[in-house]
């Protein structure tokens, strides 16, 4: 057996993507309505917002579909690594490009 | 799956047809295509990257004896090849003189030549593929025809830089790193080459580990628990995942830039870039610090990949021939491990000259400060596993001594390039080239010949010749130190980088009077450095013969010569389709030389199933 | 010879081999993208103030490619399901459902690109702009020997700030409607391909790449259901394990898009 022995069954699959779609469906309405609303001065909130329920989208089409809630520890380790390196690519390099001198032109 | 018999090279002797033999298998001959070229095998492919790998070292080489030349004799036509240059590489090369722009091409790909085209693929996948099956005790790699893809997709990169020299305009001319907006803006098609053949390699790497990595994970044979693989194999799985996660950043780069210099975008262009005097058509907006994060996120993982394989080498071989236990194992372990994390988090100090702020250049200081600890935790592991050990001198062992005072020297040295104050005065000028070169050449590159010299009889059933190996090392050893010594001399005193005139325009003689300028003694040392390049490329002809005479006629040895301990010795010459007839299982440590309780010099690692060639004695003389 | 692990799970790991190369290539494409989304911000941080475009792509056509992707994943999922209960025709029928969405994915999106392309800004020498969709060239339409006329349909404006935000209350009251330039009128003219500005090349190329991971992996998952499937009669296990690969690979892929789509569309 390649997988966990939980019972598999359609219905229980079926009753599962069904549940997930449409929180996903529900997801995009929010983002959407986020981005048309006026939420705070300037785009700021509004990113932080949009990408927040993003990310819970994201966590239920990695968590359940891609059953990542279910694996094993070998790949959240690997995963885990990923999301380091990430962040520190994204966090260091804006840092990098937002620290200067004083008195140094910002670009 | 198919089992194709393969036999490389194919030199044992035919065994007398037997008629018991055919029933059963099917025994279908493989052509010459599948069996050398089209291989799934691990061997095979490892042999395949190595010869590729080592003529690319050769042909990076003869870049550098050509700019040695350059700088030591400006504006002078090259001797005896002076001609074919002019014939091949057109006006850049008119009269057998290196034009300036034919000097950057060079350059440029030396560095990227030797890095991507001979170390890597040399110390990484040649090695990583021949040996690491092997010494976990598995058949082959978990995705043996990914690990095909992976050969190919290096060969064509290969092809596509090598290509990159002949087109009008020639090869890329902004350095290894490219760097943009001048990589951009140079108005030929070299850029555009090097990109693609970079998507290519960075696609062969990045194919090769994942395949590393699953193999060290899922194909341990039973009883090969982490704590008792060789530490050659920990190196290559740490190399791995830096490979893994390290290249995709500079793959998007790559194609960012290509987008640059093909579709007319802007990513690392700034707005009002002038080019030539005239303000560019392109839309501006980009950032051409962008490319150097990007670069060099992956730029220097990318030598921890270089020189871990090697220090794996090194300890595979110092361990076999001081016929002890190598010192420190645990801490081997978890330093190579915290290598391999702190590698990503220490980039920027390679952009300390790009206006960055104290606070972030001081962030990537204390890392870059901090990542010394486990290198030097290696370093003195290897120093220390000689304390007490009956040292046996040959050929590999020569090598791997050679390498501790070399990689030594490149080590301290990178010390003030970490430290921002320091690195300010040193960026860019020679000090960084001697600093990065003896890390990689009489570092990386000796554990290298180690490994040729050592895995040779597993590969071939023979030794290479001895005394000449002995040559090859003490005259590389010598002329090593006399090309990249007076480098360091050289930087201190401010010559910098990627001078096509060796620093003329610099120089006392060409403006008397100035503040600081080069002296005629740092000057002359271009001349000795040519000699001593020239010296060094006639110290590898000895190699060179030794490797190819001694398939055919080297001295003859059994399965396992250096009365090693690790799996791969105790495999039959050359190691057949699938390796082992029954997987092995292992019952201790790596390293268990002269180990109490056993008789006899070493206890291999894995006791085998007694249908098999015998090789199932616990203890060896 | 035999790789061992290749269906079964190794005890110690708990996966079978190809899972675990499945999630490290996925790892990478993680930094991948990463990169290119950490480029994103970078260049969107760096911009001139007022000079980042919003508004620029239709969210309706955005949406509606959310959601056909969202059902490929879930359809992805219920062909493994079928296969894991040895429902071949099931399986048959959802996997048909994936490919078609995701053709019908790259079909909205080949539209949304046409109609960049068609897209033109022109600057004219006395200092203003016209932009708009192309509505013809006259015949003897040429820029280098200043001949002829084009037509758009959009608005004059004499700011080229105001082409950024089309989400302003200004931008929407503008009435769009034809305006017929002369070539000698004209400095330059350029269409909303990668090159006319950051946001442009960011969009093609995030998407473009995003764009090369739906038809590689809807080539995969073609095969496996065409030709490839015929490992079901043979080896039923090892083909639902390669139908659980791919998935992962779809649903990845699905994965970029959740944050494409709000990163490029909504903000």
């Amino acid at each position: 057996m390649s997988e966990s022995e939980k019972p598999v069954t359609m219905q229980s699959y079926i009753a599962l993507c069904r549940n997930i779609f449409i929180v996903v469906l529900l997801a995009i309405g929010c983002m959407i309505a986020a981005s048309f609303a006026h939420i705070g001065e300037g785009w700021t909130l509004k990113v932080a917002l949009i990408l927040a329920i993003a990310a819970v989208n994201a966590f239920l089409v990695a968590g359940y579909l891609m059953h990542l809630l279910s694996e094993k520890k070998l790949i959240y380790t690997v995963l885990t690594f990923t999301v380091i390196f990430v962040i520190g690519l994204f966090g260091l390099t804006l840092w990098a490009m937002t620290d200067f001198p004083t008195g140094t032109a910002v670009h | 799956m198919q089992a194709n018999v393969q036999q490389f090279p194919p030199f044992r002797e035919p065994e007398p047809a037997h008629g018991h033999d055919d029933h059963g298998h099917e025994h279908h001959e493989p052509g010459f295509w599948t069996k050398y070229v089209f291989s799934s095998d691990h061997k095979v492919i490892g042999i395949q990257y190595g010869m590729t790998a080592l003529c690319f070292l050769l042909f990076g080489f003869f870049l550098m004896l050509l700019m040695r030349w350059q700088i030591a004799h400006p504006t002078q036509p090259v001797p005896f090849l002076g001609p074919l240059l002019a014939k091949t590489l057109g006006p850049m090369a008119a009269g057998g003189v290196i034009s300036p722009d034919l000097y950057n091409a060079f350059g440029a790909m030396h560095g990227t030549i030797m890095v991507f085209l001979g170390v890597v693929p040399l110390a990484f996948a040649a090695f990583g593929n021949y040996v690491v099956p092997l010494m976990i005790g598995a058949p082959d790699m978990t995705f043996p025809r990914i690990n095909m893809a992976s050969y190919h997709a290096f060969f064509l990169g290969g092809v596509v830089m090598f290509v990159s020299f002949f087109i009008p305009g020639g090869a890329a001319q902004a350095g290894w790193t490219s760097y943009s907006p001048l990589a951009t803006t140079i108005p030929t098609n070299g850029q555009a080459f090097w990109l693609v053949g970079m998507v290519l390699l960075i696609t062969s790497s990045l194919l090769g580990a994942v395949n590393f990595i699953a193999t060290i994970i899922q194909l341990r044979a039973p009883g090969m628990t982490w704590m008792r693989l060789p530490w050659f194999v920990w190196a290559q799985f740490v190399t791995a995942f830096i490979l893994l996660l390290a290249f995709p950043p500079l793959e998007a780069a790559g194609v960012l830039q290509l987008m640059d210099n093909a579709l007319g975008t802007s990513f690392f262009l700034p707005t009002g870039l002038a080019v030539a005097g005239k303000v560019g058509e392109a839309s501006g907006g980009g950032s051409p610090l962008l490319w150097q994060h990007l670069f060099w996120f992956l730029g220097h993982p990318e030598v921890y990949v270089l020189i871990l394989p090697a220090m794996g080498i090194v300890v595979e071989v110092i361990a076999n021939n001081t016929r002890k236990p190598i010192w420190g194992y645990k801490s081997l372990v978890y330093s190579v491990l915290a290598v391999g994390f702190l590698s990503f988090i220490v980039w920027a100090h390679h952009m300390y000259m790009t206006g960055m702020g104290q606070k972030i250049a001081t962030f990537f200081q204390a890392t870059t400060m901090i990542i010394s600890i486990p290198s030097v935790i290696i370093l003195t592991c290897m120093f220390l596993s000689l304390w007490g050990g009956s040292i046996r001198i040959n050929t590999p062992m020569l090598f791997a001594l050679g390498f501790l005072p070399m990689f030594g020297i490149g080590g301290l040295t990178g010390l003030p390039l970490g430290l921002a104050a320091a690195d300010l005065y040193l960026h860019d000028t020679y000090y960084i080239i001697a600093h990065f070169h003896y890390v990689v050449a009489p570092g990386t590159l000796f554990a290298l010949f180690a490994g040729v010299y050592f895995w040779f009889p597993k590969m071939t059933g023979r030794k290479m010749n001895e005394f000449w190996g002995r040559v090859h090392f003490w005259c590389s050893f010598v002329f090593m130190n006399l090309v990249f010594m007076p480098m360091f001399a050289q930087g201190i005193k401010g010559m910098i980088r990627r001078m096509s005139d060796g620093g003329v325009n610099y120089s006392a003689a060409r403006v008397p009077g100035a503040i600081d300028t080069l002296p005629g003694s740092v000057m002359e040392l271009n001349t000795w450095i040519l000699w001593a390049a020239v010296g060094l490329g006639l110290a590898q002809i000895p190699f060179i013969i030794n490797l190819f005479w001694s398939i055919k006629h080297g001295e003859k040895v059994g399965t396992n010569p250096w009365q090693a301990t690790t799996l791969d010795w105790h495999t039959p010459t050359p190691p057949p389709h699938g390796n082992f007839p029954k997987a092995p299982r292992i019952v201790r440590g790596p390293y268990e030389y002269n180990a109490p309780g056993f008789e006899g010099s070493f206890a291999p690692q894995a006791e085998f199933p007694a249908a098999d060639h015998g090789h199932a004695q616990p203890a060896h003389h | 010879m035999e790789i061992p692990y290749t269906v079964q799970n190794r005890p110690d790991t708990g996966i079978y081999n190809a899972k675990l190369g499945i999630w490290l290539f996925l790892a990478s494409e993680v930094m991948l993208f990463g990169g290119l989304f950490s480029a994103y911000v970078l260049l969107r941080a760096g911009s001139e103030p007022g000079m980042w475009p919003h508004g620029w792509l239709d969210v309706r056509l955005g949406t509606v490619n959310t959601l056909l992707l969202a059902l490929s994943a879930i359809t992805t999922l219920l062909a493994w399901a079928a296969c894991k209960v040895r429902d071949f025709r099931k399986f048959k029928i959802f996997h048909a459902c994936t490919i078609l969405l995701a053709l019908a994915f790259l079909g909205i999106k080949s539209y949304e690109y046409h109609d960049k392309f068609i897209h033109y800004e022109i600057a004219l020498n006395d200092g203003t702009f016209v932009d708009g969709h192309l509505v013809e060239k006259s015949a003897d339409f040429d820029l280098k020997k200043k001949t002829g006329t084009v037509t758009l349909h959009g608005r004059a404006v004499t700011d080229r700030k105001e082409l950024m935000d089309l989400r302003a209350p200004e931008a929407k009251a503008a009435t769009l409607e034809e305006h017929v330039v002369a070539a000698a009128d004209i400095k330059k003219m350029q269409n909303y391909g990668p090159w006319h500005n950051t946001f442009t090349a960011i969009y093609f190329t995030m998407t473009g790449l995003h764009a090369l991971h739906i038809i590689g992996g809807t080539l995969v998952i073609f095969y496996l259901w065409g030709p490839g499937s015929r490992m079901w009669k043979t080896d039923p296990e090892r083909f639902t394990n390669r139908i659980e690969v791919s998935g992962l690979f779809w649903h990845f892929v699905d994965l970029v898009w959740i944050f494409l789509f709000p990163v490029m569309y909504l903000t």
